[in-house]
């Protein structure tokens, strides 16, 4: 049997999640002989090159490139996992939610103390960036999601016995200490 | 026939972001741009929020160095709760956040060395994408490997000690911090079982430098004059020059090491820093007021802070700074890969800060906390691995905060990045028929050097892809290239 291939992104998320992955620390290098690798930010394979088995996302959808990059998951993985606070409810940047967007931009490029040179009022619009969101939104409004791993960010020890009861079929264990929030 | 290349996603960075070069039809480069493509709104949707949880918000820009935000919130805040801008915590205060910063210096860099920039040097530039990985990494270079996970251990089990967690800890809070460290933590850092102790991390740290110099000499014309160009550099300093990254005041010099910003006190930062904002990226272009928008620009990490500080007051650090200022004569140095050698040597003297504090009975303390006469307004800054950090915020009587301003080490490398993407590119890709993988890889490591984190500089993270699409002179598509 052919390993399990894994894919991983981080959409509006702080790459936290994706730290607590490699926090699993010395298991990194039995991981390594149970799953291979795909589309990922720590290797360069930048577009899906197979049909995965499992793919974990970090963050939620603020911007029309993080529901692009969702979809294309849904697309080529078997499984899709919401990995930690913000893929499953917003999380923190979710805080923008009750803001107009406008107000986030004028503050941050119009109003702050270190910008009172924009004298022309710019604002960041080119066709290269991506169209911002109304608001944050969880993976699962935007697409099916099978497994979600709670935490800011979800403890390594979880991520690791998630991992491997999905590689190896077998039930994990849910004690209270593992699903606290912090 | 004119053409675009777009990069995208960078990879192998923390953060998202995408690069952009147009080149005419005659084959020459005529536009480069490194784009920042998240927006988060921190400095608005903080407003409303107790001043105390600060700390634990902004932490979460960033997964990689939440410390430094921890830190620098919990350093503004100070002044806020009339604990004083940086001497006024009490000594087991101070001193826990240094421990706790250090161990994030410790395990970022060896992070980014080990994980995401050693893959482009043992396997080279133009290597197979499939292998050029920390997996590949693993594979073929276990030993090196396996140091590289277990020095980050290292470091994240001392901010598990100081902040409560590894990530998003909860250890600074205005005027001070909420717990000092026991005799066992203490012990099992010291005598930990081996390798996991401050002597041997010590030792290892000193064994990626030789690694490092050795590649160096056997690889000159990458390491010297890959995307080198001459800037200003900006970081803290102690106030007697030496290397301090916890604490001090604003230094920068020019190109040639003239002081141009002598050591003044950050709280007055908005006298000496600005920001322009472009419309093609999230992320603003920090310059130095007096030489305008233009000249003003300056590099920050450990590049720069190697170039302004004068000593570095750990033995074992001394000695590898002077042979790093020996090297260009004791001018500055503008070579961009050296960003890798000065931050071994930031590793190697966080690694012996660690051993010192760790002998200090200080941390045993518990007067914990300093309040005074409460302010409406503070300023905190820190040197963050990737350069210096810039916190400020000012609070209402309710104690809300009514005005956040944050400027992000990566922010402060904007134009550095950019012009560094466009170095190599020009170099690279000028009257090339064939874009390949491997020059757009180059353009990758160029930007990897700076070790970004788009995450912070957005106020965001992710990854860069990295795209090439072709146009022709009626800008119509009519090819793209993605890796």
């Amino acid at each position: 049997m052919s390993k399990p291939i894994v894919a991983t992104a981080s959409l509006a998320g702080c790459f936290g999640c994706h730290m607590s992955i490699l926090d699993i620390d010395e298991r990194i290098l039995p991981l390594i002989d149970l799953v291979e690798f795909n589309k990922s930010p720590i290797d360069d394979i930048k577009e899906f090159t197979k049909t995965c088995d499992i793919g974990i996302i970090e963050g939620g959808c603020c911007n029309s490139e993080n529901v692009h990059v969702l979809k294309e998951f849904r697309k080529h993985c078997k499984i899709l996992i919401s990995l930690g606070e913000c893929a499953i409810m917003g999380g923190l940047p979710a805080l923008r939610n009750g803001i107009p967007i406008g107000e986030c931009l004028k503050e941050a490029y119009l109003e702050g103390p270190t910008v009172k040179n924009n004298v022309h009022k710019i604002l960041p619009n080119d066709s290269e960036l991506p169209m911002l969101l109304d608001r944050v939104y969880p993976c699962h409004e935007i697409v099916k999601i099978d497994y979600f791993l709670p935490g800011c960010p979800p403890r390594a020890d979880l991520i690791w016995d998630a991992l491997v009861a999905l590689i190896t079929g077998k039930e994990m264990k849910l004690p209270y200490e593992v699903i606290k929030f912090d | 026939m004119s053409r675009k290349i777009t990069i995208e996603p960078v990879t192998r960075v923390e953060g998202h972001g995408k690069v952009t070069i147009h080149i005419d039809h005659e084959g020459n480069v005529t536009q480069t741009r490194l784009h920042i493509v998240e927006f988060r709104g921190f400095e608005r949707f903080i407003q409303g929020r107790p001043y105390w949880e600060a700390p634990v918000l902004v932490e979460r820009l960033c997964g990689i160095c939440p410390v430094s935000h921890h830190l620098a919130a919990a350093k503004a805040l100070d002044v806020i709760v009339g604990a004083g801008t940086g001497e006024g915590l009490t000594p087991t205060g101070e001193k826990m956040r240094r421990l706790m910063h250090y161990g994030q210096f410790f395990q970022s860099h060896a992070l980014h060395f080990f994980h995401l920039a050693s893959p482009d040097l043992l396997f080279g530039i133009d290597a197979d994408p499939a292998i050029r990985n920390v997996i590949g990494v693993a594979l073929k270079h276990k030993d090196l490997a396996v140091q590289g996970v277990l020095m980050r251990k290292f470091g994240q089990e001392i901010i598990k000690a100081t902040a409560g967690k590894k990530i998003h800890g909860t250890g600074a809070i205005p005027g001070g911090i909420n717990k000092n460290l026991s005799i066992e933590e203490r012990d099992s850092f010291l005598k930990g079982p081996d390798p996991l102790n401050a002597d041997k991390m010590v030792e290892w740290a000193s064994g990626a430098l030789d690694f490092f110099k050795t590649f160096h000499k056997g690889h000159k014309e990458l390491i010297d004059n890959f995307s080198k160009f001459p800037s200003s550099h900006l970081s803290l300093v102690r106030k007697d020059g030496a290397m301090d990254l916890y604490h001090g005041v604003l230094r920068a010099i020019d190109s040639q090491g003239r002081k141009i910003l002598n050591d003044v006190d950050y709280q007055e930062y908005t006298q000496y820093i600005n920001e322009e904002v472009r419309p093609w990226s999230y992320m603003k272009f920090p310059y130095l007021t007096h030489l305008g928008e233009t000249d003003g620009w300056y590099r920050v990490g450990p590049l720069a802070r190697l170039n302004t500080c004068d000593f570095i007051p750990t033995p074992l650090a001394q000695k590898e700074f002077e042979l790093f200022r020996a090297y260009t004569n004791g001018k500055p140095n503008n070579m961009c890969m050296h960003y890798h050698w000065a931050r071994l040597i930031e590793t190697l003297h966080a690694a012996e800060m660690i051993r010192q504090l760790l002998h200090d009975p200080d941390l045993h303390g518990n007067n914990l906390v300093t309040i005074g006469k409460k302010q409406k307004e503070g300023v905190g800054l820190i040197e963050a691995p990737r350069g210096t950090l810039f916190h400020h915020y000012r609070i209402n009587d309710n104690d809300q905060i009514e005005m956040a301003n944050l400027i992000v080490s990566t922010t402060n490398n904007n134009e550095p990045m950019n012009r560094a993407v466009n170095c190599v590119a020009t170099s690279m890709m000028t009257g090339k028929k064939e874009i390949t993988e491997g020059m757009m890889n180059a353009v990758e490591v160029a930007i990897r050097a700076y070790d970004p984190c788009l995450s912070c500089a957005t106020h965001a993270l992710g990854n860069m892809p990295l795209e090439i699409s072709l146009y022709d002179q009626n800008n119509s598509l009519i090819d793209r290239k993605s890796k």
